[in-house]
């Protein structure tokens, strides 16, 4: 069942329960009631189209999107994190800026989201329309709606509190084509701002780590910040938002798609002071540690100013720098140069990061 | 912050490479018996490793200085057969295994417990064995075993968390007990007739918990120096220094480096909790080196009914490493990593057959790392001079 979030006539009125039960996944007056109360209310108003009455998908009007660009970015990410809450967001709001991000750093403006969710049955009731509020503010950030979306309840166990699935479209301007292989030798590499701090969140707010680490999320939508880029007229080679696998990884694959080098500069990558004494801590490297309000951008060493100056305009671009340099040599690599003077390679991850004993 | 960027300042690091350059002819002249070969320092722990190669500190000392990378990763020097018994362990009704996360990645002779955990075992990565605890109070229907693992850095805290079960009555929490001790190590390493060192990098943490004086008998008995380190690049620059100034006046003692951190007499409350809770084995098998005596430690009788070897009669039948497999030539310093057949070619860190390229401290997941592009069989990617090197050392090992 897929209803677009539009208003719609008034049905029972019953009080919602605390939490969430099998009842409300059934397809009845409970489920009707989640979804009017909770998603409809914060997502709700008038459909792309005008829509008034819901229907099983949303309507977009092709007009308005063909006014905006040239070509329909379309995107689509899940969501699974626990905490669910944690410091400097929850994941709705990671639901939000995930898919709005990805839909950013391909040049597009994000427009529609959908909004799927399943959830665990048993989970407190208040904690979800916390989450939901939280979407909604975050989507309001991004100019971008909510028009579609489903939920499903689960018998307890059969997911871990809640996942949410978020699909986007935006509308790519003409001209505009950010690629991971177009990055060029002499190019340089462009960070949003501080690394790692979603990443190092997480860790710190896990219950068994006992940590007291003054640390919060980076996750922001980035579609202000890269329209921003887009209008000083400079030519992005290579756009992405540097998320799981952290900045490592993005790098890597640039480097790989590009067959051209990176060397990264160490002193010159901007990461604040307690990310790196919790991955110092943890023996974790900072590069591998996921973002979720930062991107990479390679670009010609000759426009890095007045893009730096247009990113730090803006709170999501404040901490803007330039980080490393493409070179022609070692095909494929990544490579860092330590304040030192020492280099080493910067390889793709194995698999997850584990914490070291000593 | 605090304590991390004082040890990090380039300036000095690089005052303190020249300092060194300065001070190797008179160590040279002092020791002409050296002849054209390089000095050989051991750094003993994985953590000093990690920071060599992570700060390139290789190529800012000067040419004649190499570090040989010792066996203090407890996680690379694990047998295989404690591995299939933490496995075995998992596939029991009711046991929740609780691991650092270090040990996750390590292979059995069939599996890690990463693929025990997927296959559908409880394991749970812990940072502390009092999490474990805490597991085990919070699930009373279910047994927590605790996988001890470490050198002496690690075994204050399990002692304290038997003690604590024992003061709780907390019965369904054990410990298989992994812990070996460093000195036992060096000892073996000192009297391997291949071995040719000229001094040591001592532990940092280890120190921290058992102090200077079991060290003695490196310097009494076997002649070599030792510099207790810090972990930071300055301390292990600085100790290379103060290695050097002790060969190039004559002496040989045990220095201590760390003195933000080791104390001479060591951690008192944290040996008394040691004493109480462990007691030495008559031998332990490491991996890669062989059974080495009295080098491990194990719950005494009075706590037996913590001890997880008796409560599940583990008894690790002994499995053979890998035959082509070169990790106890490496851990000796006989050989550097990328001159072993394996390296980077059957064993990476993505599939390791070694122990070695398992842990991020281990010597071979360190050359790896930070020197290996994966592409080619070994590229050094910083002075084409010790490129060369690498590459003749590959091409030596190959013939």
């Amino acid at each position: 069942m897929n209803l677009p979030f539009s208003p719609v006539d008034a049905v029972d009125r019953e009080r919602a329960p605390r939490r969430i039960t099998l009842a409300h996944g059934s397809g009845g007056r409970a489920m009707q009631a989640l979804i009017r109360d909770v998603f409809l209310s914060r997502f709700g108003g008038d459909g792309p189209g005008g829509q008034t009455v819901l229907e099983d998908q949303a309507r977009l009007p092709l007009a308005a999107l063909a006014a905006r660009g040239d070509r329909l970015a379309f995107t689509t990410d899940s969501f699974v994190v626990e905490p669910l809450e944690f410091p400097g967001g929850d994941i709705g709001k990671l639901a939000v800026c995930g898919t709005v991000n990805d839909l950013a750093v391909g040049g597009a403006t994000p427009l529609y989201l959908s909004c799927s969710v399943i959830i665990e049955e048993g989970l407190d009731l208040a904690l979800l329309e916390r989450l939901v509020d939280s979407m909604a503010a975050c989507a309001a950030e991004a100019g971008v709606a909510v028009v579609t979306g489903d939920t499903k309840v689960v018998p307890r166990g059969a997911a871990d509190g809640l996942f949410f699935n978020t699909a986007g479209v935006g509308v790519i301007a003409p001209g505009v084509a950010p690629a991971a292989d177009r990055a060029r030798p002499g190019d340089v590499v462009i960070v949003s701002g501080p690394i790692g701090d979603h990443g190092a969140a997480i860790t710190a707010a896990r219950d068994d780590l006992g940590l007291d680490a003054d640390i919060a999320s980076d996750c922001q939508p980035l579609a202000a910040l890269v329209q921003a880029m887009l209008a000083t007229g400079a030519d992005i080679h290579c756009m992405r938002d540097a998320t799981r696998g952290g900045i490592a990884t993005v790098l890597n694959e640039i480097a790989a798609a590009s067959k051209l080098g990176i060397n990264l500069c160490e002193p010159a990558i901007p990461l604040r002071e307690p990310v790196r004494g919790l991955c110092e801590l943890l023996g974790l490297d900072p590069l591998y540690l996921a973002c979720e309000g930062r991107l990479l951008a390679v670009v010609s060493a000759a426009d890095a100013d007045v893009l730096l100056a247009a990113m730090r305009a803006l709170p999501a671009g404040e901490g803007a720098a330039v980080i490393g340099t493409v070179h022609s040599e070692r095909a494929g690599t990544v490579s860092l140069r330590s304040g030192f003077g020492g280099e080493r390679l910067v390889d793709t991850l194995l698999g997850e990061q584990l914490p070291r004993i000593c | 912050m605090k304590y991390l960027s004082e040890f990090r300042d380039p300036e000095q690091a690089r005052q303190l490479a020249a300092a060194i350059a300065a001070l190797l002819p008179r160590v040279r002249e002092r020791l002409p018996q050296l002849g054209e070969r390089p000095l050989r320092f051991m750094e003993v722990c994985g953590g000093h490793t990690h920071a060599i190669f992570r700060y390139g500190l290789n190529e800012l000392l000067p040419a004649g200085i190499e570090f040989i990378h010792g066996p203090g990763c407890p996680v690379c020097v694990l047998p295989m057969a404690r591995v299939d018994d933490c496995v075995a362990l998992v596939q029991r009704e009711g046991v929740i295994l609780a691991s650092y996360g270090d040990a996750m990645r390590v292979p059995g002779s069939r599996r890690s417990l990463l693929q025990a955990r997927a296959e559908g075992g409880d394991v749970r990565v812990v940072y502390s064995p009092m999490d474990a605890l805490a597991l085990a109070r919070d699930n009373p229907q279910r047994q927590v075993v605790f996988f001890a693992l470490g050198f002496e850095t690690t075994m204050p805290s399990t002692a304290l968390t038997v003690l604590q079960a024992a003061r709780e009555g907390i019965d369904n929490f054990s410990v298989y007990c992994n812990h070996i001790t460093i000195i036992a190590t060096l000892r073996a390493i000192l009297q391997s007739p291949e071995m040719s060192l000229d001094g040591f990098i001592g532990p940092g943490h280890v120190s921290m918990v058992i102090g200077e004086a079991p060290y003695r008998f490196v310097a009494e008995r076997f002649g070599k120096p030792m510099v207790i380190a810090g972990f930071e690049p300055l301390d292990v620059l600085q100790s290379v220094w103060l290695l050097l100034r002790q060969l190039a006046s004559g002496r040989c003692e045990i220095e201590n480096q760390y003195l933000r951190v080791v104390r001479a007499g060591g951690n008192a409350a944290a040996l008394a909790a040691i004493g109480e809770v462990f007691e030495l084995r008559e031998f332990f098998e490491w991996r890669g080196l062989g059974s080495i005596d009295h080098s491990g430690v194990r719950l005494k009788p009075a706590y037996a009914r913590f001890d997880a070897e008796r409560r599940y009669a583990l008894n690790s039948p002994a499995i053979a490493d890998p035959r082509a497999c070169q990790c106890g030539e490496v851990l000796k310093g006989v050989i550097k990593p990328p001159q072993c057949k394996l390296f980077g070619g059957r064993c990476t860190p993505a599939s390791p057959v070694g122990a070695l390229m398992v842990s991020s401290e281990g010597a071979c997941a360190a050359y790896y790392r930070y020197r290996h592009s994966g592409a080619e069989p070994v590229t050094v990617i910083d002075k084409p001079g010790s490129e060369e090197k690498v590459n003749r050392e590959t091409a030596e090992s190959r013939r």
